[in-house]
């Protein structure tokens, strides 16, 4: 048996099957990119509009201050607090609500509590951010997260 | 040792260790972070601690396959390292960008530190994994190119075997992952999308093929069994790797704004994905049972085979476990994705460089093998690590079931905070598990420092106060 399938037989699946499946896996992506502009809310990100570059600020600050290494986005980053994909909807579609409780964090954190920092993000700054989260809560997610609580 | 320059392997593993040791100590402040909600706050808030972790983790994972491949391609190759001088100059190119990065996030604010380093040039920061200011990305690329260049040069001027060739293509698709990297638009959606271009494809693609090079040697090594037979495995192991592993892509694209198609794509090919890991335990334990020789580094062989074991644990079983988009609907996100990622981490690429070092030190160091008792030590290490690991995997499993039956599941969700304080009782386990982690890794560090004097003392030896080294006998 061992004979039946040669060295040549399985370095050639190998090389076949990894060519064959980057094409397919290439293929699916551009028919992803064909499909997302219907999911992705991208006519929001105009950046000539004031939503568009406030959703570009806001992307920005969440990236420099690297909310994701304590919460989920669409359920990925860290697991530490809550997903705040849907932040947006579980505080009733109200983006003051977002820049108050952001804002309120005390700076010497909630004694014995896992405390969010103080950022002092000036009020044009939270703008930004609430509408960034705003925008993640409508993109098309199949029906994730399973309940308002993410 | 076969060839001199293989001793530039040396100072990328003593490296890796350090930084392997700083890993698991701020795993620990992480895991007390948890509980202890305020812990070292507003000092090391979470996300800093957390981007020590998981960037200590990474760079000590490529410092091991960078030392690997200059210790392996010279002896496949059958020649010297094309040019050693500058596998050290990138090392220490590589150690101080490295150790900068963690001065950075630990001495400043991230959002000044992304300001000092001109994020806003280039915008790279602030995702997981990928925290790294945009300089450090474009250091590691350099250091990433000089390298392929050395051993490149050296495959291509000596003899080329199938392992030889694995590694290298392993390296080449890290290295061109990685650029994906440097994508970073406004667009949410496809930020994310090619996010896990490097993340995926990484874990679950090219770095197999760099841990199917890495095992079959160390096996060729230890068993004396025919590279004929080694090399076909290696083959076949890879190509399902890649086969299940890159349209398995597709179980990331579920819940993040893509079409609904992928949760086919996805679930089918991702369930597939543990038959890779599957054969590797099935080759380890088929070689070492076929060995023609017992080697004297019995600790090596025993990482190995924990290598081929945990790896489908952690990747396979607990992969599987969340990967098809019905159940991924609920641990999405969740204590369970933790679970996972530790024993897979640890079972796949911690284990195999292990295995790695365990192999090559000794040999770098001028010895066949260790002295018993160093070895002994060795494997205290490994089941100590091993099996703490595998405690934190099932405390945090539980953790993680609670929290979606809890939180996603009933009737009546609770908040994720609420959520948080019920299960605290696994997460106080999953600490206490870690500790003996840390003693396990201690042990292992230990082992060095055993093994260095016995080896300069042989006379202890010799009057049958310590066991001799099994290559004596
Ligand atoms: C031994 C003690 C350890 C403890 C207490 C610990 C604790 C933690 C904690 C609390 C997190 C953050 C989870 C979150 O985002 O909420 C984390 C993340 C992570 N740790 Fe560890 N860790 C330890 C060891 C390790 C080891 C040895 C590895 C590698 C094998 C590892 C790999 C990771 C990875 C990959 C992540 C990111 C996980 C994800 O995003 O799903 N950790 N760790
Ligand atoms: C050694 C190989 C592997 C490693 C190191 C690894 C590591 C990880 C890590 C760290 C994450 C969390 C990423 C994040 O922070 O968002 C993750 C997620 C995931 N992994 Fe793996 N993995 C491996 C193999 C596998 C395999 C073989 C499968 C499937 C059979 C699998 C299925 C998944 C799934 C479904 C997720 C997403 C979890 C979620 O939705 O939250 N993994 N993996
Ligand atoms: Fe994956």
């Amino acid at each position: 048996m061992a004979q039946v399938f040669t060295k040549s037989m399985a370095r050639n699946i190998f090389y076949g099957g990894s060519v064959f499946f980057i094409l397919l896996f290439l293929a699916l992506t551009l028919d992803t990119s064909f499909a997302l502009p219907e999911r992705d809310q991208r006519h929001q990100l105009d950046l000539s509009t004031e939503v568009g570059q406030r959703i570009a600020k806001g992307k920005e600050l969440w990236e420099t201050n690297n909310c994701i290494g304590c919460h989920t986005l669409l359920g990925e980053g860290a697991y530490f607090a809550p997903e705040l994909g849907n932040i947006y909807t579980r505080f009733g579609n109200n983006k003051e609500a977002i820049k108050a409780f952001i804002q309120s964090r005390p700076a010497m954190g909630i004694p014995g509590r896992r405390s969010m920092p103080q950022f002092n993000f000036s009020d044009e700054e939270l703008d930004a951010i609430a509408e960034f989260l705003k925008y993640s809560s409508e993109i098309n997610t199949a029906g994730w997260p399973p309940n308002i609580q993410g | 040792m076969k060839y001199k320059s293989q001793a530039v392997a040396k100072p990328y593993f003593i490296a890796a260790i350090g930084l392997f040791l700083a890993q698991v100590i701020f795993g620990i402040i992480l895991g007390i972070q948890y509980v202890v909600g305020d812990f070292l706050f507003p000092e090391i808030p979470f996300n800093v601690a957390r981007m020590v972790h998981t960037n200590a983790l990474i760079v000590w994972l490529l410092m091991g396959f960078m030392g690997a491949a200059y210790y392996l391609i010279p002896e496949e190759s059958e020649r010297e390292l094309y040019a050693p001088w500058l596998a050290h100059l990138m090392f220490w190119i590589f150690l101080i960008a490295a150790a900068l990065t963690v001065i950075g996030y630990l001495a400043v604010p991230y959002a000044r530190l992304a300001e000092m380093t001109g994020n806003d040039i280039l915008p790279t920061m602030g995702r997981e994994f990928l925290e790294q200011p945009t300089i450090t990305k474009v250091g590691i690329v350099i250091v990433a190119l000089a390298f392929l260049f050395n051993i490149g040069m050296t495959v291509l001027k000596g003899r080329k075997t199938v392992v030889s060739l694995v590694m290298l293509i392993g390296l080449v698709g890290l290295a061109v992952f990685f650029l994906f990297s440097f994508y970073n638009p406004t667009n949410l959606v496809l930020d994310k999308f090619f996010w896990w271009w490097v993340v995926h494809l990484w874990v679950e693609g090219v770095w197999e093929l760099i841990m199917g090079a890495m095992l079959a040697f160390v096996l060729i090594k230890t068993t004396g069994v025919d590279r004929e037979v080694v090399e076909k495995w290696l083959y076949i192991i890879i190509a399902m790797a890649l086969i299940t592993g890159i349209i398995g892509t597709g179980h990331h694209f579920y819940w993040i704004g893509p079409p609904e198609y992928w949760q086919w794509w996805g679930s089918i090919f991702s369930a597939l994905e543990p038959l890779p890991f599957f054969m590797m335990t099935v080759f380890a334990f088929n070689m070492v049972n076929q060995r023609r020789r017992n080697h004297p580094n019995k600790a090596a062989v025993l990482w190995a085979l924990g290598t081929a074991v945990l790896a489908f644990l952690g990747a396979g079983v607990w992969g599987f476990l969340h990967t098809l988009a019905p159940v991924n609907y609920y641990t999405h996100g969740s204590q369970i994705t933790a679970a996972h990622g530790h024993l897979a981490f640890y079972g796949a690429y911690v284990l195999i460089n292990i295995t790695m070092i365990s192999y090559a030190m000794p040999l770098l160091n001028g010895r066949e093998a260790n002295s018993m008792r160093s070895q002994v030590l060795e494997m205290w290490a490994f089941w100590l690590m091993s099996i703490s690991m595998v405690f934190i995997t099932l405390f945090l499993t539980a953790a993680g079931i609670l929290q979606i039956f809890l939180q996603r599941y009933t009737e009546t969700p609770l908040p994720f905070m609420v959520v948080q304080e019920k299960v605290a009782l696994f997460y106080w386990l999953r600490v206490i598990s870690g500790l003996v982690f840390l003693g396990g890794l201690g042990t292992y560090i230990a082992s060095f420092f055993v093994a260095a004097h016995d080896a300069k003392h042989p006379q202890a030896i010799e009057a049958g106060k310590v066991q001799p080294s099994p290559a004596a006998v």
